[in-house]
């Protein structure tokens, strides 16, 4: 696996938790400040941190087009405020998302910190142990479109989910020690760079 | 399910990171910290600068202004209680504050104990000025600690002393051998595991940001090149001649904090920065990063 290079878009949040956990995993990890660093990166992360700071900071060094155009060959996965941006639905000028997921997504619905939480979730691709799942002020997965596999849930609620080339957590696997989360991602890179078909519902 | 684990306290504060923490004392403020990129603003009546003019004793913001702010953005909001004051901090968790800063720049209610902050289900910053002071406070439960610098004042200095002591005494403690970190556990008055921790480590195990003092960003750069993961800018941005432009600018410096070309051109066309005060002018009494051990 070593020759894969991941990125993971440095603009604000929790980008060296995730390179580490990339790392980790056996992959190459890079943080991603920069347009031209797209070319050498075969997988993007979106992290979490605040939504509303990235959009903001999109055009300065790195731009939105920029990653989309990069999303339309290349597996992206968002996590928390990541998700946010890959789905649709926001209705907030201030909130860029690339619309690459069906998926529309309530910002802050679970409440303010105090209702932050941890639970454990079954993985679909891995059911044998549960995952540690931390929620820190979480997006909630309203609506799904038709395409979208459900990987996990969380009180009947999908938290973790696949269509075509994306991956979204609206929880945060870089906090935890826990790799599988960043193995699966991992290995559809690989698929997709062998050229096989990303998987869907 | 479980709420308020230190795992869930720690983790906004690594959300946090690599951004700008933005000091606003009303609606609009907030929107303009907001809109600029902060990733999070902390609500205060008055913001530093104004309480070393104003003197008097400095509480917990009204609720009620919080509520506003709270309301007016989607970003966390953070507000400060007075050292040792546990039933202001209490109410601010009730109000659905998302970080609370025990804070030296309010007036302390507690000269010898802080707050026991492992009882709440909010995350808690406090300041230090040493590693000592930085392990005390995340015994008691601190999900993020931040030099305290000199806040109000517009001068790094103190943010720079603190930030190099924390950083040195961090790199010491990882050359010692384990016989002896009871007695180094002992001189810096810390709790001798998680003295252990950070020997092992080589960091604190919590976020550590930087705080007092930072106005431009050249500051925000220096401070994040000494090792710090996030900023803290109280008085420096609403106290300037251009709390707008210099609050994006602000945002900008902390992503690139490594890239010179970005600093320069972010720095460029900037108005006047706060007009400040030397620290080393204060008087012993008048230096907030005294309060607090």
């Amino acid at each position: 696996m070593s020759e894969l290079n991941i990125g993971v878009l440095g603009i604000q949040g929790a980008y060296e938790k995730h390179a580490l956990s990339i790392a980790l995993a056996g992959a190459n990890a890079e943080i991603i400040k920069y347009r031209e660093q797209l070319d050498q990166i075969d997988g993007l992360i979106l992290p979490g941190g605040e939504s509303t700071t990235m959009s903001k900071m999109m055009g300065f060094r790195i731009d939105y087009k920029d990653i989309l155009a990069f999303a339309e060959k290349k597996p992206v996965f968002g996590t928390c405020a990541g998700l946010i941006l890959l789905g649709k639905g926001i209705d907030d000028p201030r909130i860029h998302q690339f619309e690459l997921m069906d998926v529309s997504v309530a910002r802050n619905a679970y409440g303010s910190q105090k209702d932050s939480f941890i639970d454990n979730l079954t993985l679909v691709f891995d059911k044998e142990n549960p995952f540690h799942a931390v929620f820190i002020r979480a997006p909630q997965i309203e609506n799904i479109g038709d395409d979208i596999c459900v990987l996990a849930t969380c009180n009947n609620t999908p938290v973790l989910i696949e269509s075509n080339l994306y991956l979204g957590a609206s929880f945060h696997p870089e906090l935890t020690p826990d790799l599988r989360i960043h193995k699966y991602f991992i290995q559809k890179i690989m698929e997709v760079k062998n050229g096989k078909t990303p998987k869907s519902a | 399910m479980k709420k308020g684990t230190f795992e869930v306290k720690v983790g906004l504060a690594e959300m946090l990171k690599g951004g700008v923490i933005m000091d606003v004392t009303n609606v609009e403020q907030a929107k303009i910290a907001e809109d600029a990129g902060a990733s999070s603003v902390m609500a205060l009546e008055r913001i530093p600068a104004d309480i070393r003019a104003h003197g008097g004793i400095s509480r917990m913001s009204n609720p009620e202004m919080i509520l506003k702010i709270k309301e007016a953005v989607s970003i966390p909001v953070m507000a400060k209680c007075r050292i040792g004051h546990f039933a202001e901090a209490q109410i601010l968790q009730e109000i659905g504050v998302d970080f609370i800063d025990e804070s030296e720049v309010l007036t302390p209610a507690d000269e010898e104990n802080h707050i026991w902050k492992q009882d709440f289900n909010v995350p808690f910053v406090c300041g230090c000025r040493n590693l000592g002071e930085a392990l005390r406070r995340i015994g008691e439960g601190a999900a993020m600690i931040r030099t305290k610098g000199e806040p109000g004042t517009g001068d790094i200095v103190e943010a720079v002393r603190h930030m190099r002591g924390v950083t040195a005494e961090i790199r010491r403690l990882s050359t010692l051998d384990k016989s002896e970190l009871m007695a180094t556990a002992k001189i810096l008055g810390a709790p001798f595991a998680i003295v252990e921790w950070v020997a092992q480590n080589g960091k604190l195990p919590v976020p550590n940001f930087a705080a007092g003092g930072i106005a431009t960003p050249a500051d925000a750069s220096l401070m994040m090149q000494l090792g710090a993961e996030a900023v803290f800018v109280g008085s420096g941005i609403f106290k300037s001649d251009d709390p707008k432009p210099r609050a994006e600018a602000m945002v900008k410096a902390i992503t690139h904090y490594q890239d010179f070309a970005v600093l320069a051109e972010v720095s460029r066309g900037l108005k006047d920065a706060m007009v400040g005060i030397s620290a080393s002018t204060l008087e012993e009494n008048e230096k907030m990063a005294k309060r607090g051990w």
